[in-house]
């Protein structure tokens, strides 16, 4: 168990992408035969490939040279790989009839099934305010948001970028009284799945967005999401990705929030061998609140690994994170929490906490807040906890009659609802609490 | 109720206890018959404390000699679930706060575990939200408290009515409550004791631990024990209650001296 205090001013230097993979290594030749099968696969795409061809070619180039990251670099010094190479190099089209989830669609909620190859619109009546952005608006903006973040070259937007032959873009204009709920559902299929989507809120409007990751397979999803906030805009964003040993979750959210607009994510991960989930928001001038909850739950040797960063780029920002983990046999959680608050950012309040719940030896909690703070006149406060179930806790419900298996289990719910709570109303028909401590195997 | 044709439901025997390397309990004996209430009353570290967490099966207590028979079987041998499905329930000095946990949820899943054990059926939530509804009118307290997380952001008053509340849906047939009258004003001690009055049965028999005799003003025992040193050095009527405010603990404390020179042994019991 690794704890380690901010103020790493080392850290706060993006290092460069070094070439490491040298031809013929494992991890190569895995990056190699991926790049060439969606080669192949991708000019077939094309009708729903607004401004994806202009960064295509680049992405695929510089990864070519560049490969995948190092585990020297500090991104991914926690977070192994290995996973991915054993994901057969093939596009995950949609899986056949009858292995889309049995969920039934939360009552109210406009249910849209995601498979990177299909059109997610195809034959749906968007409710008032949701509409197919234009072609010519997403090819402009497509990109944006994660450079705005600073995040553009993160690996795992340069990755989907080289992959993804698809973007579902929509335009969010006044309040979206109808919650939108997006699947994809990898099911019991191999291969690759790159997703991609972009949503621009206008001024005063707000949606309420489920994002619904499952696998069940040795698949890998790669999802990049831009949400771009006009002032007043509010977003809830909830994501819940529950995946199994085998399966990988790459996953980037980026954010821009104008002033006065508000975005409350909320993001669940449980059971992936490999799941990682980079949450980039900018207050584009400050102003703006965000609220962030996360829960990450590993057993058996599974990674949940979750890199946030906020920054403030003018003054009044507000920020409110609380990060979870529950971690289990010789499973495996990061969290890498960065906020950045310069010169600009005056009279910033920002709180970030993170708290870990570690229930076997061989877990490994890997908690780094990392606040860079060059305003003087901001209210930043962050902590991390590491504790086991509390032995008070488990005695005074054994008390009461209940097993010390079902105790524990009351515990971990309990400790676990205070993030799921938060999810989208319409995230109850998949029973986060159960799907994601039944995958960890949590005793 | 004394009656001595009762069945005994607990019998604690020459009972000895260590925390770590700690001896906190040397040698106690005491006996309770259905439709009893006894008052166990000490200063703090007396060892009353853990007498009634070691009976509920606090994990951090081991015991060291001596025997606690519950309706004949060996109470010792059971779980701490066990132990509350059979009917011993502990009112807690401190209840735990548990976040994230709903109180309705925590009670209900407690109420059907003690059910099933009694050879009940269990109760599905609505036939649950009536008993519970019902069984609130026992301690006065607001339906509001069961939507909550259990305990979370109670008050002192509210946590203790919460206990009692679970009491009433427990039936147990050993109660001990400990220092169920800490942290509880006047108007708020006055319910709960109330609340327990009602639950005294001539069928269950309750063990009340507490430093004071206010409580007992409100609830009154058939037996008074003076707990020191991990012993009970005196036993009497509840009229030993009102001497011990009148005379104080040193009046006690010259009892353990002579005891303590026979350590292991338990000390004959004086009734006054």
């Amino acid at each position: 168990m690794v704890l380690r205090r901010p103020w790493r001013l080392s850290e706060m230097v993006a290092l460069p992408f070094a070439p490491v993979t040298t031809p013929g290594s494992a991890s190569a030749a895995w990056l190699e035969s991926v790049l060439r099968v969606f080669d192949s696969y991708l000019p077939a795409v094309g009708e729903f490939a607004g401004g994806l061809g202009r960064s295509r070619n680049a992405a695929r180039d510089d990864l070519r040279r560049t490969g995948l990251p190092p585990s020297r670099q500090e991104a991914w010094r926690f977070t192994s790989l290995a996973p991915l190479f054993a994901v057969p190099p093939q596009v995950l089209f949609a899986p056949e009839r009858g292995l889309e989830p049995d969920h039934t669609p939360a009552r109210q909620a406009l249910r849209l099934y995601w498979d990177g190859d299909r059109d997610p619109l195809a034959g749906v009546d968007l409710p008032d305010g949701l509409s197919r952005l234009e072609t010519g608006v997403q090819e402009a903006l497509l990109g944006t948001v994660a450079q705005a973040a600073g995040t553009a070259d993160s690996w795992l937007v340069r990755f989907n970028a080289a992959l993804a032959g698809q973007v579902l873009a929509l335009r969010v204009r006044g309040p979206v009284a109808l919650p939108l709920e997006l699947v994809s559902d990898c099911g019991e299929g191999t291969g690759v799945r790159p997703l991609r989507l972009l949503l621009v809120l206008e001024e005063d409007a707000s949606l309420e967005l489920l994002q619904v990751h499952c696998a069940a397979a040795t698949s890998l999803t790669t999802v990049v999401v831009e949400a771009q906030l006009a002032p007043r805009a509010r977003l809830r964003h909830g994501v819940l990705a529950m995946g199994t040993d085998t399966s990988c979750l790459l996953a980037h959210l980026a954010v821009s929030q104008a002033p006065a607009s508000e975005l409350d994510l909320t993001t669940a991960m449980g059971g992936w061998g490999l799941g990682r989930l980079e949450p980039a928001i900018t207050q584009l001038h400050g102003a703006a609140a965000t609220r962030l909850r996360g829960l990450q739950v590993a057993g058996n040797r599974q990674i949940a690994d979750l890199h946030s960063r906020v920054r403030f780029e003018g003054p009044e920002g507000q920020l409110d994170q609380l990060q979870k983990a529950v971690v289990d046999d010789a499973g495996r959680s990061v969290f890498h929490g960065a906020v950045q608050v310069p010169q600009a950012a005056q009279r910033t309040s920002a709180s970030q906490l993170s708290r870990n719940l570690l229930l076997s030896d061989r877990a490994r909690v890997d908690a780094i807040p990392q606040l860079e703070i060059v305003a003087d006149d901001v209210r930043c406060t962050h902590g991390a906890t590491v504790t086991r179930l509390q032995q008070e806790e488990l005695f005074y419900l054994r008390s009461r009659g209940l097993g010390a298996d079902q105790a524990a289990r009351l515990l971990l719910e309990g400790f676990c609802d205070e993030i799921l709570a938060s999810l989208p109303e319409s995230a109850s028909t998949w029973e986060p609490a159960a799907a994601l401590l039944g995958t960890a195997r949590t005793r | 109720m004394i009656r001595p044709d009762a069945p005994v439901l607990l019998e604690i025997h020459n009972l000895h206890a260590t925390v770590g390397d700690q001896p906190i309990l040397k040698g106690v004996n005491l006996t309770l018959r259905a439709g009893e209430i006894h008052a166990v009353m000490g200063r703090n570290g007396s060892g009353k404390s853990t007498l009634s967490k070691l009976l509920a099966g606090h994990p951090a207590y081991t015991v060291t000699g001596g025997t606690v028979r519950y309706m004949g079987e060996d109470l010792l041998a059971l779980a701490p679930e066990e132990r509350a499905r059979a009917g011993v329930f502990l009112g807690f000095q401190y209840p735990v706060e548990i976040p994230g946990v709903s109180n309705l949820e925590f009670l209900r899943v407690a109420t059907n575990a003690r059910r099933v054990a009694q050879g009940a059926d269990d109760l599905d939530i609505f036939a649950f939200e009536d008993l519970v509804r019902e069984r609130l009118k026992v301690v006065q307290m607001d339906p509001a408290f069961l939507e909550r997380s259990v305990n979370e952001g109670f008050s002192g008053g509210e946590k203790k009515r919460n206990e009692i509340l679970q009491m009433a849906l427990l039936d147990p047939l050993v109660a001990i409550l400990d220092e169920t009258d800490s942290g509880l004003d006047i108007d708020a001690l006055r319910i709960v004791a109330a609340g327990v009055n009602q639950l005294a049965t001539p069928d269950n028999c309750i063990l009340l631990i507490t430093h004071y005799q206010r409580l007992l003003d409100e609830i009154t025992p058939d037996f008074v024990h003076v707990m020191a040193g991990g012993r009970i050095l005196r036993s009497g009527g509840k009229e030993l209650a009102l001497e011990l405010e009148r005379r104080g603990y040193e009046w006690v404390d010259e009892g353990l001296e002579s005891s303590d020179l026979d350590d292991g042994v338990a000390p004959a019991l004086e009734v006054v």
